[in-house]
């Protein structure tokens, strides 16, 4: 059907849109085995015959991995905690104003977006102040808390549209058909939203995964901070030695969740992106 | 002429008024026209039951920034360094009066809008190149595609910050190898020694990670410009830039702003990229970073909270000016509504 011509130029824009998007992880994906003394070499991949593991070992299980491993620990509770927290209000939250009538349905919305659009260092001030007077400070629920406001209103919006598209009427349906209602509601109406709930985490924990502000403001020791954070604060095995490799290789590290969940949902992370944020 | 039918007439008919930033047409599903003064045990059940249900997230949305920002409005009058509480002291606007004469307020401030207006035109311009592309996509590499488009949308910022901060740098980097017959770069050239090239990389590394994000909400909206128009425009011979400029365009516009606004929204809080590349030397110190100083590195609660309220205003600023802008452009591009 295609001429060879707009063939080749298909595959040439594809290996354009891949190099684009994957260069710079491939990048510091080379990086991370790069030995100490390949660092300067001026070259994208690591010279011939030296590459090493040894940056993942360092991180991993030598010097290290006090600081990575307790940064990563952090990140995945804190980040899942905060998703799932946020997916079940905003489920039901999002099932209110898709389903029901009530007053004040524009306000809630109108105040998931100007959240969204809330400048983070602008509460991370007045929470530095307050978490070290009421003691949060530097623990998992400071963290916790202010991720909520990352995470609320994109999983409000997300679901309210995905429900919004859901035939509620199947409900009726199938009570119609002899189902009791939570019979109704499990078999005709849970298979419906379940993917778009899930979804709905995914974005959530993206969100939450990448928080910064937060987690160098309101941390101070490996009881809390999270990876981004720690990834800042990282200092070479000695205090001549850049941290460069260690740093890469931690890097590559959180970013494989990130490369799994996008290989598997990449149709429903573009659906819930789109549908949350324009619509009509 | 084809320009001049409103692509939303299909849409408008179907499509449930979904989430947008102007909520004033919300469905409402007639409250104000079927509800009767006596509003019934029924109704009335709804309604609780719609609070009960939304409540929570609701409370907490509140909790979570809008007590923090009357709490910064409350400090940012005072003297208070978290070093010293006992010399706390109430000054008014003084606070105020020292960061908006000091030429450091002034310089982030610019950098901040400068970075935001180059961000955001190069990645509308880039974002609306790869919402084609997917658009256009074959089957057989669309799936690639967005999966490819979804890497860096996903990426901790933090994560890209450091690749392109590599990558560059005078010691560990390449490109200065690799571009070295480019005029202006050599094997000496410190990317982050001087503003104007670690705002590049700091750019570059903001765009990167993104343009994927801007692109998807394009891609949207490319998806409601109804086909027919395309192909009418094509029938009457219109070139690929007359179908661009006069039909998918004009027909797309409401997504356009929206994306920008919030990317531009998004790109003035920029914070991540400057901190791990820079942290604000040469002139690339950002209005987060420089709050962030104050308040957390220096404990000036005073002032930090101040700038803290003064980067919150500016946002308002923005927003109040685009949905201003907004209000004409959704009148217009709601059709028969």
């Amino acid at each position: 059907m295609l001429t060879t011509k707009a063939k080749l130029l298909w595959a040439l824009v594809t290996v354009l849109v891949l190099v684009y998007a994957l260069f710079p992880v491939l990048s510091i994906l080379a990086t991370s085995f790069k030995a100490p003394s390949d660092l300067t070499s001026g070259t994208f991949l690591p010279s011939s015959g030296t590459a090493t593991t040894a940056n993942y070992e360092q991180i991993l299980v030598g010097d290290a991995q006090g600081l990575f491993l307790s940064a990563l620990r952090n990140s995945i509770g804190i980040s899942l905690i905060a998703t799932f927290i946020a997916v079940v209000l905003a489920t039901l939250c999002a099932y209110a104003i898709a389903r029901l009538d009530f007053p004040g349905k524009k306000l809630v919305l109108t105040t998931a977006l100007a959240v969204s659009i809330f400048p983070v260092i602008s509460i991370v001030t007045p929470l530095f102040n307050l978490w070290r007077t009421i003691g949060l400070y530097d623990t998992w629920l400071g963290l916790i808390i202010p991720y909520l406001s990352l995470t609320l209103p994109i999983s409000i919006w997300t679901l309210a549209a995905f429900f919004r598209q859901i035939p509620w009427e199947l409900e009726q349906a199938a009570q119609v058909d002899g189902a009791t209602t939570w019979q109704a509601f499990r078999k005709a109406i849970v298979p419906l939203a379940a993917p778009g709930v899930f979804t709905t985490a995914i974005i959530a924990f993206f969100i939450a995964w990448n928080d910064f502000v937060y987690g160098i403001s309101l941390t101070s020791t490996e009881a809390a901070r999270p990876v981004p954070a720690a990834l800042a604060f990282f200092t070479g095995a000695s205090q001549f030695e850049a941290p460069t490799g260690a740093i890469s290789a931690a890097a590559i590290i959180v970013t494989i969740p990130i490369v799994l969940l996008v290989l598997l949902f990449q149709r429903q992370i573009v659906s819930g992106l789109t549908s949350g944020a324009v619509k009509g | 002429m084809t320009s001049a039918i409103p692509a939303r007439t299909t849409t408008a008919a179907s499509a449930e008024p979904g989430p947008h930033l102007d909520t004033g047409e919300d469905k409402g599903n007639g409250r104000t026209g079927k509800a009767p003064k006596q509003y019934s045990e029924r109704v009335r059940a709804e309604r609780r039951l719609g609070w009960i249900l939304a409540g929570p997230a609701f409370v907490i949305m509140l909790l979570v920034t809008l007590y923090p920002i009357l709490q910064a409005i409350y400090e940012s009058l005072f003297r208070f360094r978290l070093t010293a509480p006992g010399e706390r002291e109430f000054i008014g606007l003084g606070n105020y009066a020292v960061i908006l004469t000091d030429p450091v307020w002034w310089s982030g401030l610019w950098t901040t809008v400068l970075i935001t207006v180059v961000t955001v035109l190069v990645e509308l311009v880039l974002g609306f190149a790869l919402a084609l592309v997917m658009h256009k996509a074959l089957k057989s590499v669309r799936g690639l595609l967005r999966t490819a488009i979804l890497v860096p949308y996903g990426i901790i910022t933090v994560v890209s910050a450091f690749a392109w901060f590599y990558a560059f740098d005078i010691n560990s980097g390449y490109i200065n190898n690799w571009f070295g017959w480019l005029p202006g770069i050599d094997q000496d050239l410190n990317w982050f020694a001087q503003g104007p090239t670690a705002l590049f990389v700091i750019m570059a590394s903001e765009i990167w990670k993104t343009t994927p994000f801007i692109s998807l909400l394009l891609l949207a909206g490319l998806a409601q410009v109804p086909d027919e128009l395309t192909e009418a425009a094509k029938v009457d011979g219109a070139t690929w830039w007359e179908q661009m400029r006069k039909v998918i365009i004009p027909n797309m516009k409401a997504a356009i702003m929206v994306a920008v606004l919030f990317r531009a929204l998004d790109a003035f809080r920029i914070f991540d990229n400057v901190f791990i590349m820079t942290n604000g030397a040469y002139g690339t110190e950002v209005l987060s970073l420089l709050a962030y100083r104050q308040s957390i590195s220096r404990l000036e609660i005073g002032l930090g909270s101040a700038v803290s309220v003064l980067l919150f205003i500016c946002v308002l600023l923005i927003c109040f000016v685009a949905i201003k802008l907004f209000k004409v452009d959704l009148a217009g591009s709601q059709g028969g509504k």
